[in-house]
């Protein structure tokens, strides 16, 4: 019941999610935990045991699709938890938009915050990168 | 009688209990040991049964250690097909592309390809279907098996050593002759394990003279290369040392690089070496004007073959496929060729590349979805927009090809000589060049769709030219008399 990543991909087989976990902007200030599970007790334990049924399901079975997408619920959870931590600085904006059917979510365009860039590698050099000559 | 059949009650009850806990037991026990086995599978992603090294090009030896790569490689067997490409019928070898469209079978009239071209098959049938083309009643190059045979132990052979020297030797065999010793020497096999991986720590490597000679002359150049950084790192580097792919390039660079080996465009006959055209960059005409500049040993420019009706030197694209990818959004972004055709699979606890290397079109889930968060269905339909664009962009580049033919044959039947139509030779070479170009790169267009259809587009405005060349053929050569005698007029 540890909240350490470590502790988390210990049985959901998430390797790659933590991996992209590492090289995101977020990893400095937010776990698994806390971007995807509700932060107050009751509804915390809900949602694990929910998330910890489906996930040993469906890895003894083998039968999901892959990639693996996040689920309309734990969507919300997120979103939530994005709120939480920067409510102060966007209340402004999110204002009743976020609870709506059709809302954009934070991670619609911040989605590189949790999991980094789909593409670690490659791509073209950025000018510091060029042997340090400035171009 | 009610104390006898409470007994067996209750002796039923202890046997339901039993059986209960055993299946419960035995229920628990299956998944901890599935659990465990996870686990392990997790920990090692391979166990070294059987050395393996630079000699064994039978992947059969290899599959001991890899047999997860080993199973989804010999998928490349299974016939398959996706709108534009492939073969995924019951007949024995894949349907004539040059049946298909005839202005294919015309375009190649000169040379082998009007004989027999046919849709693709998976790499587990490359060598077999090179042997069985009916243009090998034509004879055929040595220089083929660079890349449809697991070859590199008998370049070594060839040069006593050096594979490089046994390459540069191998194009003045027949197919036939270097096919049998191929076979002689035990490396009867289609690409392999060996080709791409080196034996020792499995990295991935490239391996063929022609592909490492290519990149070095395109590093040479000053072509820009945004997609391929590592050749500009080592542009503002001393350059004492060539670019060296296997050293230089990144991990990411090396999963394009090593089918980079082969889906190209190249020169394969029996005239000089096989050589990849990269001296002056990788895009259309940078390739075309490497061409226009090569010259054979007797000192004539460089033609794959003259064109049976029109007597023009024409320049056969193979599968430029390497060459438009550069071009395209993907590898701009990073993207290599292994991440949409080999996509990582998920196997038990441990990640696979998947080795039945095919269209992504048929693995949209792994190939797709990892970086574009949409529908299977929108996906594909957003392919076959920009595949179907392409297609019909290059039926029209093979009818105005065709109208340039008629107009060249209506001249020459009005009495038009080779000098006469000079310049409508040159350009249906021009236009010839760029529709085979995109006609044979096999993404139908989609590893750069903008350039493709600049291609295309410039090789429409090509055969219009041609034909308004070829259909003024008495003009062009009456005006530049009258010129001359005009200037002679004056001098008087």
């Amino acid at each position: 019941m540890s909240k350490d990543p470590k502790a988390c991909i210990n049985c959901h087989i998430m390797q790659p999610q933590y991996d992209s976990w590492q090289k995101a902007s977020h990893h400095t200030v937010a776990t698994c935990v806390q971007c995807h599970l509700p932060h107050d007790f009751i509804n915390k334990y809900i949602s694990k045991s929910e998330n910890g049924y489906n996930h040993s399901k469906a890895f003894t079975l083998q039968n999901f699709h892959e990639p693996i997408a996040i689920t309309e619920k734990n969507s919300r959870i997120l979103q939530q938890n994005c709120l939480e931590c920067h409510n102060n600085m966007i209340e402004n904006l999110t204002h009743g938009s976020t609870t709506d059917a059709d809302a954009t979510s934070c991670v619609k365009c911040h989605r590189s915050v949790g999991h980094g860039e789909p593409m670690g590698l490659g791509g073209p050099l950025r000018p510091d990168e060029k042997g340090g000559i400035e171009q | 009688m009610s104390g006898a059949s409470s007994k067996l009650g209750s002796k039923l009850g202890i046997a339901v209990i039993v059986l209960i806990v055993a299946v419960l037991s035995a229920g628990i026990a299956a998944l901890m040991l599935n659990i465990f086995e996870r686990k392990v599978e997790a920990k090692s992603p391979y166990i070294r049964l059987v050395e393996v090294t630079e000699a064994d090009t039978d992947p059969e030896k290899w599959k001991a250690n890899w047999p997860k790569q080993y199973d989804s490689y010999k998928k490349t067997s299974i016939s398959t097909r996706t709108r534009f490409g492939g073969h995924g019928g019951s007949e024995a070898l894949p349907e004539q592309k040059i049946e298909r469209d005839p202005w294919l079978k015309r375009m190649f009239k000169g040379y082998a390809f009007s004989i027999d071209y046919r849709d693709r098959r998976g790499h587990a049938y490359m060598l077999e279907d090179q042997k069985q083309t009916e243009r090998q009643t034509k004879p055929q190059s040595g220089s083929c098996l660079h890349c449809h045979a697991s070859i590199m132990p008998l370049y070594k052979e060839l040069g006593d050593g050096d594979e490089v020297v046994g390459f540069e030797e191998s194009y003045k065999f027949s197919y036939k002759d270097l096919h049998q010793k191929l076979k002689d020497s035990g490396n009867n096999h289609p690409v392999s394990c060996v080709d791409c991986h080196s034996p020792e720590t499995m990295e991935l490597r490239v391996t063929r003279p022609g592909f490492i000679q290519g990149i070095q002359a395109l590093a040479e150049s000053d072509a820009p290369t945004p997609h391929l950084p590592s050749v500009e790192q080592w542009r503002d580097g001393p350059r004492s040392e060539p670019y060296q792919p296997n050293e230089d390039a990144s991990r990411s660079e090396m999963r394009s690089y090593v089918c980079g080996q082969c889906h190209v465009e190249y020169y394969c006959g029996s005239n000089m070496k096989l050589t990849f055209p990269w001296g002056n960059g990788l895009k259309v005409e940078q390739v075309e004007e490497f061409w226009d500049d090569t010259t054979f040993s007797d000192g004539e420019q460089f033609f794959d073959y003259k064109h049976k009706e029109t007597g023009a030197n024409i320049l056969k694209a193979q599968h430029p496929e390497f060459e438009l990818w550069s071009q395209g959004i993907h590898a701009r972004s990073g993207v290599a060729c292994a991440d949409c055709h080999m996509p990582y699979m998920r196997d038990g606890a441990s990640k696979v590349s998947d080795h039945w290397v095919r269209s992504p079109l048929l693995n949209i889930n792994r190939a797709c979805q990892t970086c574009h968060r949409f529908s299977e269905d929108e996906i594909q339909q957003r392919v076959d927009a920009i595949q179907q664009r392409n297609f019909d962009l290059l039926q029209r580049a093979g009818a105005a090809l065709m109208e340039q033919l008629d107009a060249i044959n209506l001249a020459k039947e009005q009495g038009a000589t080779d000098e006469d139509l000079k310049e409508a030779l040159e350009l249906q070479r021009k236009a010839q060049w760029r529709l085979d170009f995109i006609a044979a790169e096999n993404s139908m267009g989609f590893h750069a769709p903008q350039e493709a259809s600049r291609i295309l587009g410039e090789s429409i405005d090509y055969a219009w030219q041609g034909t308004s060349a070829a259909m003024n053929w008495k003009e062009v050569t009456s005006k530049t008399t009258i010129e001359g005698e005009e200037t002679i007029q004056i001098e008087e």
